[in-house]
């Protein structure tokens, strides 16, 4: 059966309900955020209309600046070192046996599954005093008492990696599983090392996928909110959690729209800035 | 690569993720009133308290409400636009499918503020039913996205034929269609099921002051003291996610599902 254009209204009939939903609960909703960031904020209520500039010069201080450089700085290292780990293991998961590869994607996706809340409690407990990894090194004798390991920026970037490896591993894992076995054969006939075969076949040959997940990553850790709160100082907050500090505690809408307005322009333009560097590389 | 550098390899990024979990559920176990790991005597008192403690099950069935609503309406929006995207040549409508993978690409944050404006102006904040269409909005990526590989796995010769044969659309839907992506469907559901169960910014912005999800609920007692209940939900959790998706590869081609190709070609 042929794909037919739609002739009569009937024909448009099963798009009604998933576009009017998708319109009215998605673009509706970003529409009166962007109207919202240039609203006044109205300490009675949520806010009043009106059309000032007001949110975003306030932005643009040194306080936010600072905040957007660390989470900007924060997201690039988590998607980093997500990909310097999950790369490998994907790749080697992708040449194990159906079997063991159902297993791992089964535990991968359980805690893919784990909310924010979840991962940061868990990493609170193994870094903390009394429930963590240090008293397992005071017990083979490596420590003399336990010490808390947060908070502290490792501890935000160890939550946030163990958040975002599994989705890591999952975006590469279609890529990787479909991967032409015979690249690396032929490298290998060639007397290529595994290991240089993995640097000079596989990599180039994934190197849009590759982009493609640094950014997917990216994108992913930008939106942690819980995690710096919970393992980190305030120093390490990020502004998805000064949006929603700004949004719930100090009832500012206006200027939590304005922010979170910015945060999509940043990441719009770094994948923006991703790609044309993706780009340059390939026409060299 | 050599054989047993990638088993340490596996092992270390294993023990890695194995890690919070192992010493949650440790935790979880204690006799006492406190996160001691290892675990001091053996109780099975916190996973008790779970559905004996009027605040913890009350959250517990508001998730679980929450989550199976939100999924099923997820499953209600990415079918029908699906299905006419693989029925219809109509490029246009491709829109509607990028509608439907944003709110899942962005940050969280942006598409739970938008939201929570939302409902703020129009009057319904707090309202226990606006988190099942924000969920809803949020995670209908992921049936999408497993209907839309389903749609393209059909083929369309079979369609062809019912269709020589004088059945019409509905019926094709019926006796065809729906049998072959059914189970695309219930992976969809099920991913969108476990995500909306631990999801916590959007809950939070649109009913987090009038109702208490489990995730709301965690994160409230983790600001006013520790108290293991919250390793027991944990531990739960977990393994109910383990259990879904091990019935989702049990019943279904998992690395299929995942992007792999079909078992037999492999």
């Amino acid at each position: 059966m042929r794909r037919e254009p739609p002739k009569t209204a009937l024909d448009y009939a099963p798009l009604a309900f998933p576009a009017g939903m998708l319109i009215l609960f998605f673009v509706v909703p970003f529409a009166t955020m962007i109207a919202v960031s240039f609203f006044k904020r109205d300490p009675a209520g949520f806010y009043s209309t009106a059309f000032v500039f007001d949110n975003y010069a306030r932005f643009i201080s040194t306080f936010f600046a600072g905040v957007l450089g660390f989470s900007l700085m924060l997201a690039i290292a988590v998607a980093v070192v997500c990909v310097s780990l999950g790369l490998p293991f994907t790749y080697l998961l992708a040449r194990m046996s159906r079997k063991a590869q159902v297993v791992w994607l089964v535990a991968l996706l359980s805690i893919l599954s784990l909310s924010e809340v979840i991962i940061g409690f868990a990493w609170s407990t193994l870094f903390s005093r009394t429930a963590g990894i240090t008293n397992l090194l005071v017990i083979i004798g490596l420590m003399e008492k336990p010490v808390a390991l947060m908070p502290n920026f490792g501890a935000v970037l160890t939550g946030m990696v163990y958040q975002a490896l599994p989705y890591t591993v999952l975006v590469l894992y279609p890529a990787l599983v479909r991967l032409d076995p015979t690249l690396t054969e032929a490298a290998r006939t060639l007397g290529a090392s595994p290991i240089k075969a993995f640097f000079t076949v596989v990599v180039p040959a994934l190197r849009n996928t590759l982009i493609a997940t640094l950014i997917m990553v990216f994108i992913f850790a930008l939106g942690s909110y819980l995690l710096p709160q919970i393992l980190g100082r305030p120093s390490h907050w990020t502004l998805s959690v000064l949006i929603t500090d700004q949004a719930i505690y100090q009832s500012n809408m206006p200027f939590a729209a304005a922010m979170a307005v910015f945060l999509v322009l940043v990441t719009l333009g770094m994948v923006a800035l991703t790609l044309l560097i993706g780009r340059k590389g390939e026409a060299a | 690569m050599n054989k047993v550098l990638t088993r340490i390899y596996f092992t270390l990024i294993a023990i890695f993720l194995a890690a919070p979990i192992v010493v949650v559920a440790g935790v979880s176990v204690n006799e006492k009133q406190s996160l001691n790991f290892p675990p001091q005597g053996f109780s099975l008192a916190w996973y008790g308290a779970i559905f004996t403690d009027a605040g913890w099950r009350s959250a517990l069935f508001a998730s679980l409400i929450l989550a199976l609503t939100a999924a099923a309406l997820a499953v209600a929006i990415a079918l029908p636009l699906a299905w006419f995207l693989w029925r219809r040549l109509a490029p246009w409508a491709q829109i509607f499918q990028l509608l439907g993978i944003a709110p899942f690409t962005l940050p969280p944050v942006i598409t739970a503020l938008g939201l929570l404006t939302f409902w703020a102006t129009t009057g319904f904040y707090g309202q226990p039913w606006t988190a099942v269409i924000s969920h809803a909005i949020f995670f209908v990526t992921l049936p999408l996205v497993t209907l839309s590989l389903g749609f393209s796995a059909i083929d369309r010769s079979l369609v062809e034929a019912a269709s020589t044969m004088g059945a019409d659309d509905r019926t094709i839907f019926r006796t065809v269609v729906l049998p072959l992506i059914m189970p695309y469907l219930v992976s969809g559901y099920a991913f969108a099921f476990v995500l909306s169960l631990n999801e916590y910014i959007v809950a939070y912005m649109t009913v987090g002051f009038t109702m208490e999800t489990l995730p709301i609920k965690i994160f409230n007692a983790l600001r006013y003291g520790y108290t293991p209940v919250m390793a027991s939900v944990t531990v739960l959790f977990v393994l109910m996610a383990a259990l879904i998706f091990g019935l989702v590869a049990r019943f279904g081609d998992l690395p299929k599902l995942l992007g792999a190709n079909a078992a037999d070609d492999k």
